[in-house]
C-alpha cells in the first residue's frame, strides 16, 4: 500500500520551537527533551527552545533563523492557536516565509496546564511535535484574499425599519436605494392610529421620516418594486429590481389628486386594500393622503381604459401636468451596491384561520387592523367606532393571542399584542364609550413604560378576563344575548365558564412572517427558521447579520416586534452595514475550499452541503464551483465530496492522515 | 506486561466549541488524563470517516470526536452531517470488531471546560478497560501467514504427486 | 523473426467472469493473439506449471492477473508470476481490492468452514469431513492449498504494475490496456487504467439529480419500480456512483440498476466505503437521532453494500475476530 510522504531527499527545512512560557510549560514538559527528539525528526533543519517564543527576541529569533538556515516550513510548541498562531505567522513573514507555512502544537492548555506528570505530558509533546512537523511539510503558500466593497447599499422594504435604516445610511454618506412592494412607503406603522404606550399619533411620527426619505439627496426610492434576483456576492452585489406600472408618470404627478375627482366613477366602489377593505376607492387612487411618493397610480383591474381601452380618461384630461401614461410598461432596473439590509416587515395572521372566532362568518367581527382604521380620524369612518351595519356597538370583546402561542396555529408569542390590545381598548372606550371586554392569557408589557400604560388601562374601567376565548358565537341562550355576539371563556381567575354578550368582537391577530418569506429569503440566499421569519447569524451575539455576508436583517421580519426595537435593530443593521462599507474591501481567511475542476464528476452531492450557498453547479461546464469569498472554512464539503475533489486549505487531507500518522508513528 | 496499558486516543475537535472548551479547561487548570492527542479542525463536518477508520488503522486504541451541540454550530449545520454520517460510521465499526465506546462522538460547547475532563477522564478509563485494540500489531499477525505458508507449501510442493489444478 | 511478445493470464479467488471479459473482445481478440504470445491461460489453454517454473525470471512481459488472494496456491502462482514477468496487472476487482470474496473477511475462517462443511442446508457430509492440506491416501500424499485467514488484493501479496479496474473490466478498457503494453506508452508505475473521475461524469441520469438532493429515507431496489430516466440516488436507491471511478461507460445504470462500486474510488480516495458513507449521509433529512437511525436502517447491510467489492482495501482490513 503506498505511502502519501514525500520522499526523505525533498524533505522542505522545518524549523522547530519548543517555547517555555516561563514555567507555565517548562514545569510539566521537559522542553529540552523534546528539543532534542524534534532535532532528530526527518527534515527538521533548527531545533530550539526558548523561554517566551511570543516575545520579540523569541519572534526575532525565528525570522533570523529563516533567512540563515533557509527554513521552508516552521512549527512552534507553545500555547493555544487561538491566542498566538496570527502572532507567529506574521514572525513568519518578517523572515520571508509565507505566513502558512506555520503550524502551532498546543502543549500549554492541553498538555502542560491540564497533566500531572511529567513523563507522560512530555511524551504527548513529543507525539503531538511530531505530528505537526508531518503535517506542516504539506502546508500549502496561501494568501489572504481583499475584496472590494461597493459603497452603496439596498434597504429592501419601506416600513418603519427600512425608513430608519435608510436615513442612517444616507445621513452618514451612503448613497442608499430603498425598495418597497406597495405603492408607498410607510409599511405596516401607517395604517395605525396611535402608538403605544405614549399614544403618539403614528402618522405624526412616521410622516417626518417619510418626507425626510423622499428629500434626502442620498436616498433613490423605488415604490410598486420589487427585487427579482439577487447574484454576487458580499461587497459586490448585482441586484435586478422590477417596477411595476402605475400608468402615471412619477416625476410629472404633484400629488394634486384633481384626476380621483375627474374619474368617471362618480363615486368610489371598489375595496380600499389600505383601510382593509373598510373603505373604497376609484380606480385611480392613493393609498392615504400622506403616502410617499405623493403619486397616484390605476388598478389594472379595476379601471375602465386599462381594461377595454374605451374610457373618455377624463382622468387625463384633469390633469395639467400632463402625467398619464396608459401605455406604461414594467421597467427593469438593475443596481450594483455592497451591503443588503432587509426589512420586509411581517403579515397579519388570517383570522378565518380560527373559524371558531367567526371571522368573515359575523359581520360584527374585525381584526387588530380593521380597528386601526376604524379609530383613525382618516380612516373609512373618520375615527367613529361603527359596525358594518351602521349600529355603535354598546359592548366590545376584544381576544388576545389569535394566532399567537397556540399549538393549532402558531406557537409563538407575537410580543406586540396585548400592548396593542390595551391601546385598542382605550381608543374604543375613548371614542365610543362602550364597554370593553379585553381576554387574555398573560399580560405582557415587557418594554419602557408598558406596565406602567397597562396599569392606567386598569383604571379606565376595561374590564379584564383572564382566559381564552372559546368561541364567538350568535347563538343566544338568554334574552339580552339576542342579537349579539357572545364570547364564551373560562375566567380561569374567577374559576367558571363565563358567556359575555357583545356587539363588536376585536381578534388581536399575531404576527407573521410575510407570505412570500421563503422565496425571498432564497432569492438573497439567506436562511430561515423553522417559523419561517429570517435567521439572524446569532440569536444573541449577531441578530442582525445573516449567514451570508453583506447581507443584514432588520425588524418583524426577523421575528415579532414592536417600533422601539425596530428602530434600534434598523439602527444597528445600518451600523453593520457600515462597517462593511467603510472598511472599504473585505479580508477573506484562506482556510477556504475549492474543487479540482479536473476531478470534479458532477455528482451535485456538495452542492445543497453549504449553509453560505457558496456552491453553484456551473450548468455549461457541468461541475460545482465553490466561491472562495463565500465560502467560510468549515470543511464539510471536502470530507463529503466522495471522489476527494474538494480541497479545503489548510485541512487537505494529506495534512490530517500525517497529523495522525505522527501521533501515531 | 510489566507495565499497566495505557490507551491512546485521538480527538479531532472542532476550532469553535470542542477546542476552545479544551483550552478553558487548560487556563481553569483542570487536571484530567494525558491519552488524549487532539487534532484540530474547523468544524466537526470536516471529520471525514476515513480519519476514524485511519486513526484506528495506524494503532489508535479509541477516536473521540467532539463538536458543538446541534443547533450551536459555528457554520449552521456541518454538526448535523457529522451526526448523521457517525451514526453510520459507529454500525459499521461494531460489524468490524470495533465497538463499545471506542469511537465517541460528543457535543461540548465552549464553555464546557468541565465536559472536556470529565469525557476525556471518563473515555481513558473505558478504553483502558476494554484493552488495547492495537491494529497495527494485527494487521503483523494475519501477514505473518505470507510467510509461514509459503514456506510450507515450497517443501512439500516437490514431493506431491497429485494437486490441485490452478 | 522476433519472437511475440510473452503473456500471461490467471486466475485466483474470482467468478471466471474477467475470463469472460477477455473473450468478450470478441474480433478483438483475434488481434491481440496476433500481436502475443499467450504462454498461459487456464481457462483456455492446457498448459504445465513446471513450464512456466522453468521459464528464465522477466521473459514474459505481462501477466494479468484476476481473482483475489484466498489459498496458499493462489500466492505461490502471484510470487511466481511477479518474479517471471515484467509488468504485472492486476486484472478486476478481487485482483485489485477482494473484490466479493473479500467479503469473508467480516467471518472468522473457521466460521465459514464449519458452515460450508457442517451446517449448511442440504449438505450431506455425515462424517464432517473437512478438506486437509495434507492426507494420506494409498500411500501417496496428498496436499491441498491451505485457506488464508483473510481474503487479500494482489497487491497485498506481490508488487503491482498497473489496475485494470471493474467486475469486469470491460472489453474497451482490457483492450486500451493491452495495446498500451504493446506500444510500450505507458502510463507511470501504479496507474489504475481508467479515468481518475467518478462516475457520474459518465452517466446519462446525471441532468436530472437535482442540485438540493435531500434524502428520506432509502429504497431497495426490488422496493421501487425504478425510473430508468431519473438519477438512482434521487429515488432513494444507493448508488455509488459519485464515490466510484468511471470508464465503463456507466453500464449498470444504463441497465436500469444502480452503480455498486466495482471500479473502487478515484486516486484521492483511500476508502471507498468510508468517503461515499462520508458523502450520501451528509444529504439525509433527519437531525434527531432516532430520526436519523430509521433513515440508515433502510441499509441493512451497510459494510456489504459500501464495500461490496473493495473490503480488503477497507482501512481496517477485516474484521476483528
Amino acid at each position: 500500500m503506498s505511502e502519501n510522504k514525500p520522499k526523505q531527499e525533498n524533505l522542505p527545512r522545518v524549523g522547530f520551537y519548543i517555547c517555555h512560557c516561563g514555567s507555565n510549560i517548562a514545569s510539566m514538559i521537559d522542553v529540552a527533551e523534546v528539543q532534542k527528539y524534534a532535532s532528530g525528526l526527518p527534515g527538521v533543519a533548527v531545533s530550539r527552545d526558548y523561554k517566551y517564543m511570543c516575545s520579540d527576541p523569541g519572534q526575532e529569533m525565528i525570522a533570523k533563523d529563516i533567512r540563515e538556515h533557509k527554513l521552508e516550513r516552521l512549527v512552534v510548541a507553545a500555547c493555544s492557536p487561538n491566542l498566538h498562531e496570527e502572532t507567529f505567522r506574521k514572525a513568519a513573514a518578517r523572515g520571508g516565509l509565507n505566513p502558512f507555512y506555520f503550524q502551532m502544537v498546543n502543549i500549554r492548555e492541553h498538555a502542560a496546564w491540564v497533566h500531572e506528570d511529567k513523563k507522560s505530558a512530555t511524551e504527548k509533546a513529543k507525539d503531538l511535535a511530531r505530528a505537526a512537523i508531518a503535517r506542516v511539510r504539506f502546508h500549502q503558500a496561501l494568501d489572504k484574499k481583499r475584496v472590494p466593497v461597493d459603497p452603496n447599499v439596498l434597504v429592501v422594504g419601506g416600513g418603519i425599519a427600512g425608513i430608519h435604516a435608510a436615513l442612517t445610511l444616507a445621513n452618514a454618506g451612503k448613497k442608499v436605494t430603498l425598495i418597497e412592494r406597495e405603492a408607498t412607503i410607510g409599511g405596516h406603522m401607517a395604517m395605525f392610529d396611535k402608538t403605544f404606550p405614549t399614544l403618539d399619533c403614528a402618522a405624526c411620527i412616521l410622516t417626518p421620516k417619510m418626507s425626510a426619505v423622499k428629500a434626502h439627496p442620498n436616498i433613490t426610492l423605488l415604490t410598486y418594486s420589487e427585487v427579482n434576483k439577487v447574484e454576487g456576492y458580499v461587497g459586490n452585489y448585482k441586484v435586478t429590481v422590477k417596477r411595476k406600472p402605475r400608468y402615471v408618470k412619477e416625476d410629472l404627478c404633484v400629488g394634486c389628486m384633481e384626476c380621483i375627482d375627474a374619474c368617471v366613477f362618480k363615486e368610489a366602489k371598489f375595496p380600499d386594500k389600505f383601510n382593509q377593505g373598510l373603505g373604497k376607492r376609484k380606480p385611480v387612487y392613493i393609498d392615504f393622503p400622506q403616502a410617499t411618493p405623493k403619486v397616484v397610480l390605476l388598478d389594472p383591474e379595476t379601471c375602465i381604459e386599462l381594461k377595454t381601452g374605451k374610457c373618455k380618461k377624463s382622468c387625463a384630461a384633469a390633469c395639467d401636468r400632463k402625467a398619464f401614461d396608459f401605455n406604461q410598461k414594467e421597467e427593469i432596473k438593475e443596481l450594483q451596491v455592497g451591503a443588503i439590509v432587509l426589512a420586509t416587515g411581517f403579515k397579519a395572521f388570517d383570522a378565518k384561520r380560527s373559524p371558531q372566532y367567526g371571522y368573515g362568518r359575523y359581520p360584527g367581527v374585525y381584526t387588530a387592523l380593521e380597528i386601526e382604521r376604524l379609530v383613525n380620524a382618516s380612516g373609512p369612518t373618520s375615527g367613529e367606532i361603527v359596525l358594518r351595519d351602521g349600529k355603535h356597538p354598546k359592548a366590545v370583546g376584544i381576544i388576545h393571542c389569535v394566532g399567537s402561542r397556540d399549538a393549532k396555529t402558531n406557537k409563538w408569542c407575537s410580543r406586540v399584542c396585548c400592548m396593542y390590545s390595551l391601546k385598542l381598548a382605550h381608543l374604543i372606550k375613548e371614542h365610543s364609550g362602550a364597554e370593553v371586554y379585553n381576554f387574555y392569557i398573560d399580560m405582557r408589557a415587557p418594554g419602557k413604560a408598558y406596565e406602567e400604560f397597562y396599569d392606567k388601562l386598569l383604571g379606565e374601567g376595561v374590564h379584564f378576563i383572564r382566559g381564552r376565548v372559546d368561541e364567538v358565537t350568535d347563538w343566544a341562550m338568554t334574552p339580552d344575548e339576542e342579537g349579539k355576539l357572545v364570547l364564551r371563556v373560562e375566567d380561569t381567575l374567577a374559576g367558571f365558564v363565563r358567556r359575555i354578550p357583545v356587539d363588536m368582537v376585536v381578534l388581536s391577530t399575531g404576527l407573521e412572517p410575510q407570505a412570500d418569506a421563503q422565496e425571498v429569503r432564497r432569492r438573497f440566499n439567506i436562511g430561515c427558521g423553522s417559523e419561517g421569519f429570517f435567521q439572524e447569524r446569532h440569536p444573541k451575539l449577531a441578530p442582525v447579520n445573516t449567514f451570508t455576508d453583506g447581507i443584514y436583517i432588520a425588524g418583524a421580519c426577523q421575528a415579532p416586534r414592536d417600533i422601539p426595537d425596530t428602530v434600534a435593530q434598523a439602527g444597528a443593521a445600518a451600523a453593520e452595514a457600515l462597517a462593511l462599507i467603510d472598511a472599504g474591501f473585505v479580508e477573506l481567511e484562506p482556510n477556504t475550499s475549492h474543487v479540482v475542476e479536473e476531478e470534479c464528476c458532477g455528482c451535485k452531492s456538495c452542492v445543497p452541503l453549504c449553509p453560505y450557498s457558496a456552491i453553484t453547479f456551473d450548468e455549461v461546464k457541468k461541475k460545482a464551483v465553490i466561491n472562495e469569498v463565500l465560502c467560510k472554512g468549515c470543511g464539510v464539503c471536502a470530507a463529503a465530496c466522495p471522489s476527494g475533489s474538494i480541497r479545503q486549505n489548510l485541512f487537505e487531507d494529506d495534512e490530517i492522515f500525517s497529523e495522525i500518522q505522527g501521533i501515531l508513528k | 506486561m510489566n507495565e499497566q496499558f495505557e490507551p491512546k486516543i485521538v480527538a479531532f475537535f472542532c476550532n469553535w466549541c470542542t477546542y476552545t472548551a479544551a483550552d478553558l479547561a487548560g487556563v481553569s487548570r483542570l487536571k484530567y488524563a494525558p491519552n488524549v492527542r487532539v487534532i484540530r479542525v474547523m468544524c466537526s463536518g470536516r471529520v471525514d470517516p476515513q480519519f476514524v477508520l485511519d486513526a484506528f488503522a495506524r494503532g489508535a486504541d479509541g477516536v473521540l470526536l467532539g463538536g458543538c451541540h446541534p443547533g450551536d454550530c459555528h457554520y449552521a449545520e456541518g454538526n448535523y452531517k457529522t451526526l448523521r454520517r457517525m451514526r453510520m460510521l459507529e454500525r459499521m465499526l461494531k460489524g468490524m470488531g470495533i465497538y463499545d465506546g471506542r469511537f465517541r462522538l460528543e457535543w461540548i460547547s465552549g464553555a464546557e471546560g468541565d465536559k472536556v475532563k470529565t469525557v476525556i477522564n471518563d473515555m481513558t478509563k473505558k478504553v483502558r478497560a476494554l484493552g488495547p485494540l492495537d491494529l497495527p500489531g494485527h494487521f503483523r499477525d494475519w501477514d505473518k501467514e505470507l510467510e509461514e505458508l509459503e514456506a510450507h507449501v515450497n517443501k512439500d510442493s516437490k514431493k506431491a504427486e497429485a494437486t490441485h489444478a490452478g | 523473426m522476433p519472437d511475440k511478445p510473452k503473456v500471461a493470464f490467471y486466475w485466483c479467488a474470482s467468478c471466471g467472469g474477467c475470463e469472460e471479459a477477455v473473450v468478450d473482445l470478441a474480433e478483438d481478440i483475434l488481434k491481440v493473439v496476433e500481436a502475443v504470445d499467450i504462454v498461459l491461460w487456464p481457462v483456455a489453454m492446457d498448459f504445465k506449471k513446471a513450464d512456466v517454473e522453468a521459464r528464465p525470471d522477466k521473459s514474459i512481459v505481462a501477466a494479468f492477473i484476476n481473482g483475489a488472494i484466498r489459498t496458499s496456491e493462489q500466492e505461490e502462482w502471484a510470487r511466481m508470476l511477479r518474479r517471471k514477468c515484467q509488468v504485472v496487472v492486476s486484472f478486476g476487482a478481487c485482483a485489485n481490492s477482494g473484490g466479493i470474496p473479500a467479503l469473508a473477511n467480516q467471518f472468522k475462517t473457521e466460521t465459514i468452514l464449519k458452515y460450508v462443511y457442517e451446517d449448511c442446508p442440504g449438505l450431506d457430509n455425515p462424517g464432517k469431513v473437512r478438506p486437509l492440506v495434507k492426507s494420506e491416501d494409498e500411500g501417496r500424499t496428498l496436499t491441498l492449498p491451505e485457506m488464508h485467514g483473510m481474503v487479500r488484493a494482489l497487491d497485498q501479496v506481490i508488487d503491482v504494475d498497473y489496475y485494470l479496474p471493474g467486475c469486469p473490466p470491460t472489453p474497451k478498457l482490457i483492450m486500451a490496456a493491452v495495446q498500451a503494453l504493446l506500444s510500450g506508452k505507458l502510463p507511470p508505475k501504479g496507474t489504475v487504467l481508467s479515468p481518475d473521475i467518478a462516475l457520474c461524469e459518465e452517466c446519462k441520469r446525471k441532468d436530472s439529480k437535482p442540485v438540493d438532493l435531500a434524502l428520506t429515507e432509502f429504497k431497495r431496489p426490488h422496493q421501487v419500480q425504478i425510473d430508468p430516466e431519473k438519477c438512482l440516488l434521487a429515488q432513494g436507491i444507493v448508488c455509488m456512483g459519485p464515490a466510484t471511478r468511471g470508464g465503463c461507460e456507466a453500464l449498470c445504470p444504463g441497465g436500469n440498476m444502480a452503480c455498486t462500486g466495482c471500479f473502487g474510488p478515484t486516486s484521492r480516495v483511500k476508502d471507498q466505503g468510508a468517503k461515499f458513507v462520508s458523502s450520501v449521509f451528509s444529504n439525509i433529512v433527519p437531525k434527531e437521532e432516532k430520526e436519523i437511525d430509521a433513515v440508515l436502517d433502510g441499509i441493512p447491510d451497510p459494510i456489504g453494500t459500501f464495500y461490496r467489492y473493495g473490503l480488503s482495501k477497507c482501512l481496517l482490513r477485516r474484521k476483528l475476530n
